[in-house]
């Protein structure tokens, strides 16, 4: 343990834990989102997020956009040309990611719930279908379960630093996006009509039932909502990470599951708070433990206990309705 | 809106009542509840030496399991005592444990990895790496250290609820391998081989090749565990558990210490869970992180699950699909995992309850999977309820 390291590493460690933290609240919103409508953890959201993740992968490839250019440079874009392909991926990836939240839900939840079946059959079966989704990627892929690299398309450069840390330009695309898909979900869910249905399935799904809104719809569109973010959440990533296995989600979803209940899961701000929490937290205990980026995890998860310990249902509680969003 | 307003006007006429649909439900449980009463009826008409045999011959079969090697059963392309003594029997000491946690005190456990992982490394530590301590004493250290780890984790956190229960204990699973993956004292990534095996008994020893015996030290193992737990679950303990699992607060309101038995559920779990750690430990001659991944906790999740949570002998059969089924097909390949899931998502639509669920008391509890209620859901498209509002009977 030294505290060299992390005081010298602070800055750059806090801007980093910040961009991370935002692609974790991104994956989050889609458990808090589900967690609110349903009170089920919504296990398989990670493979939603990887499958996404896999979606920019495709995006660049239909495009044509080789790895090195013949002459050994990153195949780079600028203007117009760069806005359009990362705009193209973001819509493929998003696509992708809201299309596999709803079938998830058709094939893995709805059966249940007509059942009627306990709460951890859910998990279960969430968990069944998030096993089936990453081996599916790790057996059919074209690299199988080799690491996939995306192509370069920009040069991330160093746009100014704060306090001696770097912040580079693909650092800024994506914590602007993220605030900015998370601005756009919090003035769905607070603002529209279907936005007002899911807050009342939230309230009280039966309640909500008599008063005529079609809670199986609304469900639907809650997984949908989550499963766009978590498509946003793994184009940003992949722009700051650039690499995807099939395993990806399982390590990333972990990590967004916590942030979700150390913000208190249910509650969209509480996503937020909690995932750049978590990112922030996590770099810093790397930092501390001589960047060992497991220890980083083992921070973030004794925080989450101390968290919890003190206040049980997470930083911001879990009611999203009460809260408003 | 007229002025005079009574309530139910402008309510549609469906849905009908849940309640109703319970009590058809209510009476489908219990025409299965009636058939299965009818097999042990009839099973308990036969004389009593008659059973016993039955019982006897059922014992000696599997315990001449991997001798036997039965075809379809044995699995062509794994040695079949090997998947047996270092898969199958842990796998079921295993569930037997986490459905203590799970099943009868209802608490979700997804970081039970964990103690199996306290209890492989505690005999891994006294008894070859840095102690030299005999087998036999290995084991009650191991369970002791392993129940230790159960009580740190649940004192703090047992006042949490659910979820939020969840996500702690799956910390707390991830914990522990990340720091036997970073402490050298523990082996650090490679972790530690020549774990000590057990003495042996007459004829039966205890050898890196030959895992007939370790089946059967696990068997015997199971039995006795079962046995034990079985006693604790028809006792006082036992309705504790359930009164926790049903409500939490009504069983406080009766008066029965809820946390206090919450973390004896938790100490008995992770007891188990360390025994079976032992075990795996022994018989596989070496420990490393890798082998305590957060995945194994899901199977073992699974496995109680899928069995039936609630039911010892339903868990059984659970902790025997997930640790037998994936070796069965090997053939499949690499693919394996994925119809895997496939298959959980597949059973958990048809039998939600488990495979072999617990006996419901009464008319409480969930209602079976049978078919979908008759009438409860209203059908996309429906008339009555669809064009209107969501929420416009609020103002906004």
């Amino acid at each position: 343990m030294t505290f060299d390291t992390f005081i010298n590493q602070f800055w750059p460690s806090t801007v980093s834990g910040l961009v991370l933290g935002s692609v974790y609240a991104l994956i989050a919103l889609g458990y808090t989102l589900v967690y609110g409508v349903l009170r089920l953890i919504n296990f398989a959201n990670s493979e939603v997020f990887m499958f996404s993740a896999f979606g920019s992968f495709l995006a660049i490839d239909m495009m044509g956009i080789p790895d090195l250019t013949a002459d050994g440079q990153y195949p780079y874009k600028t203007g117009l040309v760069l806005i359009g392909v990362l705009g193209v991926c973001l819509l493929v990836s998003m696509v992708i990611g809201g299309a596999s939240a709803v079938v998830l839900e058709r094939v893995a939840y709805r059966p249940l719930r007509k059942r009627n079946a306990p709460r951890l059959v859910f998990l279960i079966s969430a968990i069944g279908a998030s096993f089936a989704m990453s081996e599916a990627v790790g057996e059919f892929g074209a690299k199988n379960r080799e690491v996939y690299k995306l192509p370069r398309v920009f040069e991330k450069r160093k746009l100014f630093s704060i306090f001696g840390a770097d912040v580079r330009n693909d650092y800024v695309v994506v914590v602007v996006g993220s605030l900015l898909m998370m601005g756009i979900l919090v003035l769905f869910v607070n603002r529209s009509r279907t936005g007002r249905g899911i807050r009342a399935v939230a309230q009280d799904m039966d309640t909500a039932k008599l008063m005529g809104v079609n809670v199986d719809m609304i469900i639907l569109v809650t997984f949908l909502v989550g499963g766009l973010m978590a498509g946003a959440a793994a184009f940003f990533f992949e722009l700051y990470n650039g690499t995807a296995r099939y395993s990806l989600g399982f390590e990333l979803g972990v990590k967004a599951f916590t942030a979700a209940v150390l913000g208190g899961i249910g509650n969209i701000k509480g996503a937020l708070l909690g995932g750049i929490m978590l990112g922030i937290i996590e770099n810093w205990g790397t930092s501390i433990f001589q960047s060992n980026q497991k220890m980083g995890t083992v921070t973030a998860f004794v925080v989450l206990v101390l968290v919890l310990m003190l206040r049980p249902t997470g930083l911001l509680g879990e009611s999203m309705s009460r809260s408003k969003a | 809106m007229s002025d005079q307003y009574r309530p139910g006007d402008d309510l549609p006429p469906g849905p009908p009542p849940t309640a109703a649909a319970k009590l058809v439900f209510g009476e489908r449980m219990a025409a299965a509840a009636a058939s299965r009463r009818q097999f042990f009826a009839k099973w308990h008409t036969l004389p009593k030496p008659a059973r016993w045999a039955i019982g006897a011959l059922g014992m000696a079969f599997l315990y001449f399991l991997p001798v036997v090697e039965p075809p379809i059963i044995t699995t062509p392309d794994t040695n079949f005592a090997s998947l047996l003594a270092g898969s199958v029997v842990v796998y079921v000491i295993v569930a037997l444990g986490l459905n203590v946690v799970v099943g009868m005190a209802g608490l979700l456990d997804l970081g039970y990895v964990g103690f199996y992982a306290v209890g492989a490394y505690t005999v891994a530590v006294v008894g070859s790496a840095h102690a030299n301590l005999p087998w036999l004493l290995c084991l009650p250290i191991a369970v002791a250290v392993s129940m230790l780890s159960g009580v740190l984790l649940g004192a703090p956190t047992l006042r949490l609820r659910g979820d939020y229960l969840a996500i702690v204990t799956l910390g707390f699973g991830e914990i522990i391998r990340l720091l036997a993956e970073r402490f050298d004292w523990l082996g650090a990534k490679q972790g530690f081989s020549g774990i000590k095996a057990p003495p042996k008994i007459g004829p039966i020893e205890f050898g890196v090749l030959d895992s007939k015996s370790y089946y059967w030290l696990g068997l015997t193992m199971v039995v006795i565990i079962y046995i034990l737990l079985s006693r604790i679950e028809r006792s006082r303990v036992g309705r504790a558990w359930t009164a926790i699992r049903e409500d939490e607060d009504a069983a406080e309101l009766m008066g029965v210490p809820t946390f206090k038995f919450k973390l004896w559920a938790f100490a008995i779990g992770a007891g188990v869970g360390g025994m079976a750690g032992v075990l795996y430990a022994s018989k596989q001659n070496y420990v490393a992180p890798d082998s305590f991944q957060l995945k194994v906790s899901i199977l073992f999740l699974a496995a109680v699950v899928l069995g039936g949570p609630g039911n010892m002998p339903g868990v059984v059969i659970g902790a025997v699909v997930v640790s037998y089924l994936p070796e069965r097909f090997r053939f499949l390949d690499t693919s394996r995992y994925m119809w895997f899931g496939v298959a959980l998502v597949v059973m958990m639509i048809f039998r939600p309850q488990g495979l072999w669920p617990r006996r419901q008391h009464g008319r409480r509890g969930e209602p079976p999977a049978a078919d979908p209620p008759p009438f409860e859901d209203v059908k996309e498209g429906d008339p009555d309820l669809e064009g209107g509002a969501h929420g416009a009977a609020t103002p906004a």
